[in-house]
């Protein structure tokens, strides 16, 4: 186990290497190039002072140059500045990076105290009332566009029955608990729905996929109680493909932070990446992106590690 | 049971008409009820929206600035916006423009990952290599952030659109078919035509693709609905097609700010979506239903 996590983060240097050469283009395709931005916000400037700025910014160099210039220094954790903030992209990032992870954290809680329950009740109950609704509340939370249901909760929870804060993460002068609490709800929810429908769908089939099994039947014969049927002997073969999955899913909870954050004024990292788009501050933007990426790979390996502790059918070599 | 009995039974069981692929895959489509009534929803809306031209009540840009912001009427079924321009009319004409933009995308989007998979499932080797190391890379960047970023930088015409949102999503495509062609390419049937002197172009259209139609058409279809949301969602947030010209998206751009006092600027363009994305994988669902051979055959 321990060479197969090694092997797995030797591999991971390649795929986060090309992963920064993308993201480095993307930024490189900006419109007129990113010093632009920093200098004239379409202002005229005088050319030679553009000169001595892009020679300031090493932007006069080959792009490869710029390239292993700005990766050299990522891998030291520096990101360059902010253009607009003028303070090191690493530390305006860890800022907000408290205010994401605690959303992101409570989204992925209530996703999973929600939707695990509901899968397997579901699944218990198959074709019941019960089965159906749960369906299609599924279906529903699949197809609905995150940012339209924030609005929605905003305008019954906040503005109509005023129980909640429209956005923000406290409100000002207020310290307590309660009050980070009520602000979180919103959010969390809104984060958490796509999970929530597609989690107990996952579990609804993958302990229908069980429950059929000789082990479940004799543990059935011996006599045992349905419930400890359902919950010991087949919730822990069914469980696994889930979390998984849900691990897979943590990554995708960032970019649903994004919107997420939009909405209700949330002061993450998502809401300063499209500060930092509408400003054009591309060294802000790359240190998001490859934040992002990492939390993508970090987590892949994270699902195929549990699912590994999980499932003793799978040996690493 | 009498002979004559047993007979008319045996009649009975031959098949009446020929029964084609396609005749049996309808069969099993039309039992499923959610997806054979989101189809006729679908049909709907999508002749609804690209008719509005000639349906609409009112012009989407026509501006009524002593009736703006009504709520839903008899005159303005779905009441007016801060123009005084008629809501109802302006979904029809923004779902012209989010349909086709989803329509497009998920068209473009699983071509090239049907081609990219293709590829990397026949070749094998150091291009199947190059092409999944590359996939890796691709599905690694979160891609709503990415899509962001690059839509930032011009001010998107509905081509663009579709070309970013395909750039973007074709890569759960491509795997699936890679791994689909990989294994139908070690089949019999593959090697009885490579061994007649079929070209390798041939083989893969003729032979090959047909039988990753099933998930690729699926994934099409759900690759729809989710061109359909990043839409939406690029275009809430001021990135997409921009005003006057309407989507669904735009519709809600500036609604935040006058929610509480006209709500249904808010519900009724996000209803729409809601309605729309939710047939598409209601169709998505029969479909493959239908067309997973593994499931009975019998209809």
């Amino acid at each position: 186990m321990g060479r197969y996590i090694l092997r797995r983060l030797v591999q991971m240097i390649p795929l986060l290497l090309g992963i920064s050469i993308i993201i480095f283009l993307v930024i490189q395709a900006a419109p007129g190039g990113p010093e632009t931005v920093f200098l004239g916000q379409g202002r005229f400037v005088d050319p030679e002072i553009m000169e001595k700025y892009r020679q300031r910014l090493g932007l006069d160099q080959p792009i490869y140059v710029q390239y292993l210039r700005w990766i050299g220094a990522a891998l030291r954790g520096d990101f360059g500045y902010s253009y607009t903030a003028a303070r090191p992209v690493s530390q305006m990032i860890l800022e907000r990076l408290p205010a994401t992870l605690e959303l992101m954290a409570v989204g992925f809680v209530l996703a999973a105290i929600i939707a695990l329950p509901l899968g397997i009740y579901s699944a218990i109950r198959q074709y019941s009332i019960f089965d159906y609704l749960g369906t299609s509340f599924s279906f529903l939370g699949i197809a609905m566009p995150v940012f339209w249901f924030g609005l929605i909760l905003q305008l019954i929870f906040a503005v109509r029955l005023g129980w909640l804060p429209t956005s923000g993460r406290i409100t000002v002068g207020n310290t307590g608990f309660g009050d980070q609490v009520a602000h979180l709800i919103l959010p969390a929810v809104v984060l958490s729905l796509r999970y929530i429908a597609g989690w107990s769908r996952y579990m609804r089939a993958s302990f229908l996929g069980v429950i059929n099994t000789d082990y479940v039947r004799t543990a059935r014969s011996k006599g045992l109680s349905e419930q400890r049927v359902a919950l010991v002997h087949a919730l822990k073969n069914a469980a696994i493909p889930v979390v998984s999955i849900m691990a897979l899913d943590l990554a995708g909870l960032f970019s649903g932070a994004v919107i997420t954050e939009t909405i209700f004024a949330w002061p993450g990292i998502g809401r300063l990446f499209i500060q930092a788009m509408f400003d054009r501050d591309y060294p802000l933007l790359m240190g998001i992106l490859m934040l992002g990426s990492l939390m993508v790979v970090f987590f892949n390996l994270i699902a195929d590690i549990i699912y590994g502790i999980l499932d003793p059918r799978i040996t690493y070599d | 049971m009498t002979n004559s009995r047993l007979q008319r039974k045996q009649q009975k069981a031959l098949p009446t008409k020929e029964r084609t692929q396609s005749s049996i895959i309808w069969r099993k489509f039309r039992r499923h009820k959610a997806a054979m009534v989101s189809a006729a929803v679908l049909l709907i809306l999508t002749t609804m929206v690209f008719l509005a031209p000639w349906i609409a009540p009112y012009d989407f840009d026509e501006i009524d600035l002593p009736n703006r912001q009504e709520p839903p009427s008899l005159q303005h079924p779905l009441g007016t916006d801060d123009l005084g321009r008629d809501l109802y009319t302006r979904i029809l004409y923004g779902g012209r423009i989010s349909i086709t933009i989803g329509l497009f995308a998920a068209l473009a989007s699983t071509l090239l990952g049907t081609f990219l998979g293709a590829l990397a499932g026949f070749y094998g080797g150091a291009i199947d290599n190059a092409i999944m190391r590359f996939t890796d890379m691709a599905i690694s960047v979160p891609s709503l952030p990415l899509l962001i970023v690059l839509s930032s930088y011009s001010s998107a015409a509905i081509p663009i659109m579709i070309l970013i949102i395909a750039l973007l999503s074709w890569m759960s495509t491509a795997r699936v078919v890679r791994g689909a062609v990989h294994s139908i390419k070690q089949q019999e049937f593959v090697n009885a035509a490579a061994s007649i002197g079929g070209r390798n172009g041939y083989i893969i259209l003729r032979h090959i693709i047909p039988n990753v139609m099933g998930p690729v058409i699926v994934g099409a279809t759900l690759g729809v609905g989710g061109a359909i949301i990043i839409e939406s969602s690029l275009s809430f947030l001021g990135l997409g097609i921009s005003p006057p010209t309407p989507t669904w998206g735009n519709m809600l751009q500036d609604s935040q700010a006058t929610m509480a006092s006209k709500p249904w600027l808010t519900i009724f363009p996000g209803l729409a979506i809601l309605i729309t994305v939710l047939c598409i994988n209601f169709l998505g669902e029969g479909l493959h239903d239908a067309l997973d051979p593994t499931l009975s055959n019998r209809g």
